[in-house]
């Protein structure tokens, strides 16, 4: 039995997908119940009270640039924020992913021009590079950085890189290469929870508990 | 296993806890903490990356505490914890961080570092891989009373000296006054006039305060170390002097991780909050300027800048009254670009100052502080912390830099404290 390229295509949108969002979900629960049962111990000393020193501010207050530090360190700066908001448009502003989403969750929104947001996926794979650049050639992120780092910085490329391909009708026939390309967002889905891109969502919570543990002392962090 | 390392490992475990896992799950290695670690600028040495420093407590979190890693660890994928690596993270967990949290206040996704170096060092003392210095100031405090070595009779000479020398009375063990005073060894051996100082300024305020014969040490290494029994002990004489001598508050002196040790700590270690409170002197004496009560004439004119204690003020939360106070008394305060709670560590803090083996790095890690001074153009540095006052006026010795002088906040107010007549006259 040969798989063709429709057969992969199928598989890829049907079962391979609801595989993935199955494990992702169960994955992510499971990640998030291991985080919070451990629980914290509750500190007897008296609280200090200081507008904007909190849980919450310092989820908010983490979103722009310590003072002093763009200088310091402007590559992983900026180079973070065009990733991530590149990405999040990528992700959710290509017309077809919006279609996507509105056969799963029923509704949709306004996307963006299809050139526009080739050219974000353009810029968003450049950041994504020039990271993996900084990652070897920084001597504090090199020592820090695991298989892991490296493996999730494939896992993020690979979408973006198979996406565009498909779009342009390059390396692949089309149809293979969407198949690919839906295939590599499902890995990287199944991926979130086991590894250190679960923090698109425990940022929240270890930005509110550095908050508050600073905050409890009357410290904005 | 040996037994010492079997407790340290079951310590590691213990101090995980929610929000320690949430930040470890966090973490994308961007390295942006080493950009806020003096000991990584200053060095460049990847090695002094703040999250790198929790290497062996990552490692255990994800083999106990995560699915992946606990299926790596029963199919035998992953490197246990040993003493030969905690041995080498020695250096990385006690003499390249002060605990001053300047990472914690940078990490992206919210990383809360010193809070986790601080628990980590309470695996790493029972494993047995605490520096000689700290094991050696912990223990004098629990058997002499200090770190240094100062005992009760040394602080009554010290009382009698600057009685003398200011004409003014230090009580000892005085029941039912507002405030029971602490002092740091520091301050008993090297900085006496704090004594006198406090002295002048209580009474023009009307303060009544006492020093206790049965606590008068405020630092603690006990948790600088990590060994909380031993950190209990500590604080609890306090509190067991402080009641006794039924006082509204305790005054920490001008020290940092006294104050961390009694303000935030102490009711943790002993179990329960406190009948009394807690200020650090620069808090007390904001409140008493507030108040009106502190009166101060004329300004020196001498060009000067405030180094922030990071336990007093990014770790301590007492953040405006430095300033508040120097307002009063500098006539040409000339702040720095990083200060307040972004403030860079005088590389002494968290236990390193007493630790010997940590000195080259320490002294390479006052760089920071040398540019600032350069920049700001003064030769006088005015601080409110015994331990940073001694650990500067060190490094600036190996800087050839012997022309700036380092102040402590309290003396530079009491200098300038109005003449009781004055303020007489202006109530």
């Amino acid at each position: 039995m040969t798989v063709t390229s429709m057969d992969l295509l199928l598989w890829a949108r049907g079962p391979g997908f609801e595989a993935a969002v199955v494990i992702f979900t169960l994955g992510m629960v499971w990640r998030l119940i291991e985080i919070f049962s451990l629980g914290r111990k509750p500190d007897l000393s008296l609280p200090r009270e200081r507008a904007g020193a909190s849980g919450l501010n310092t989820v908010f207050r983490r979103f722009l640039f310590p003072p002093g530090m763009l200088r310091r360190a402007p590559v992983t700066y900026l180079g973070g924020y065009v990733f991530h908001i590149g990405f999040g448009i990528v992700l959710l502003f290509f017309i077809p992913h919006i279609e996507l989403a509105r056969g799963v969750v029923g509704f949709g929104w306004p996307g963006l021009p299809t050139p526009v947001v080739d050219l974000v996926a353009v810029i968003t794979m450049v950041t994504l590079v020039v990271m993996l650049v900084s990652r070897i050639t920084d001597p504090a992120k090199r020592l820090i950085s695991t298989v892991e780092d490296y493996l999730t910085w494939a896992l993020t490329l690979a979408p973006l890189l198979t996406g565009y391909l498909a779009y342009h009708h390059l390396l692949l026939p089309y149809q293979t290469m969407l198949a690919v390309h839906i295939l590599a967002a499902e890995l990287l889905l199944v991926a979130m929870p086991f590894t250190k891109l679960i923090h698109f969502v425990t940022v929240f919570p270890a930005r509110w508990y550095n908050g508050d543990l600073f905050g409890h002392k009357g410290v904005p962090s | 296993m040996s037994a010492s390392l079997e407790r340290g490992v079951a310590l590691f475990k213990e101090a995980i806890d929610a929000p320690i896992a949430s930040f470890f799950s966090s973490c994308v290695h961007c390295g942006l903490c080493a950009e806020a670690c003096e000991f990584y600028v200053d060095t460049g040495d990847p090695k002094y990356t703040p999250i790198h420093k929790l290497d062996p407590l990552k490692r255990l979190w994800r083999q106990e505490y995560t699915l992946v890693g606990r299926i790596a660890k029963a199919l035998g994928l992953s490197r246990p914890i040993t003493d030969a690596e905690l041995a080498e993270w020695s250096e990385l967990v006690y003499d390249s961080c002060t605990l001053c949290a300047r990472c914690s206040m940078v990490c992206p996704v919210g990383n809360d570092i010193a809070y986790m170096v601080r628990k980590m060092r309470e695996g790493m003392a029972v494993a047995g891989h605490a520096p000689e210095g700290l094991i050696f100031a912990t223990t004098r405090t629990i058997n002499v009373g200090s770190p240094m070595g100062v005992s009760i009779d040394t602080v009554k000479a010290q009382i009698r000296h600057q009685e003398k020398e200011t004409g003014e009375t230090i009580p000892l063990d005085r029941v039912g006054v507002d405030y029971m005073v602490l002092l740091s060894s520091m301050e008993v051996v090297n900085y006496p006039e704090y004594l006198g100082a406090l002295a002048k300024i209580f009474k023009q305020a009307g303060v009544t305060w006492t020093l206790s014969s049965d606590g008068f040490e405020a630092t603690n290494s006990g948790i600088q170390i990590g060994v909380s029994d031993l950190a209990r002990e500590i604080v609890q004489r306090v509190v067991d002097a402080a009641e006794k001598l039924k006082v509204k508050g305790v005054v920490s002196p001008e020290c940092g991780h006294a104050y961390t040790a009694l303000r935030w700590e102490g009711p943790n270690l002993i179990g329960r909050p406190y009948p009394f409170e807690v200020v650090h002197i620069v808090e007390l004496l904001d409140r008493l300027r507030q108040e009106g009560r502190l009166r101060t004439s004329g300004k020196t004119d001498t060009p000067l800048t405030f180094h922030d204690p990071c336990q007093l003020v990014r770790r301590g939360g007492v953040i405006d009254q430095p300033r508040n106070l120097l307002r009063e008394v500098a006539g040409d305060f000339r702040d720095v670009a990083d200060r307040g709670v972004m403030n860079w560590c005088c590389g002494g803090g968290g236990g390193v100052s007493t630790n010997d083996r940590a000195e080259p790095l320490r002294l390479a890690a006052f760089r920071q502080k040398k540019e600032q001074l350069d920049a700001a153009g003064v030769s006088t540095l005015v601080t409110a912390c015994a331990n940073c006052r001694v650990v500067m006026e060190e490094a600036l010795e190996a800087y050839h830099m012997e022309h700036v002088q380092v102040l402590g906040l309290t003396e530079l107010v009491a200098e300038h404290l109005a003449q009781a007549e004055e303020a007489r006259k202006a109530a």
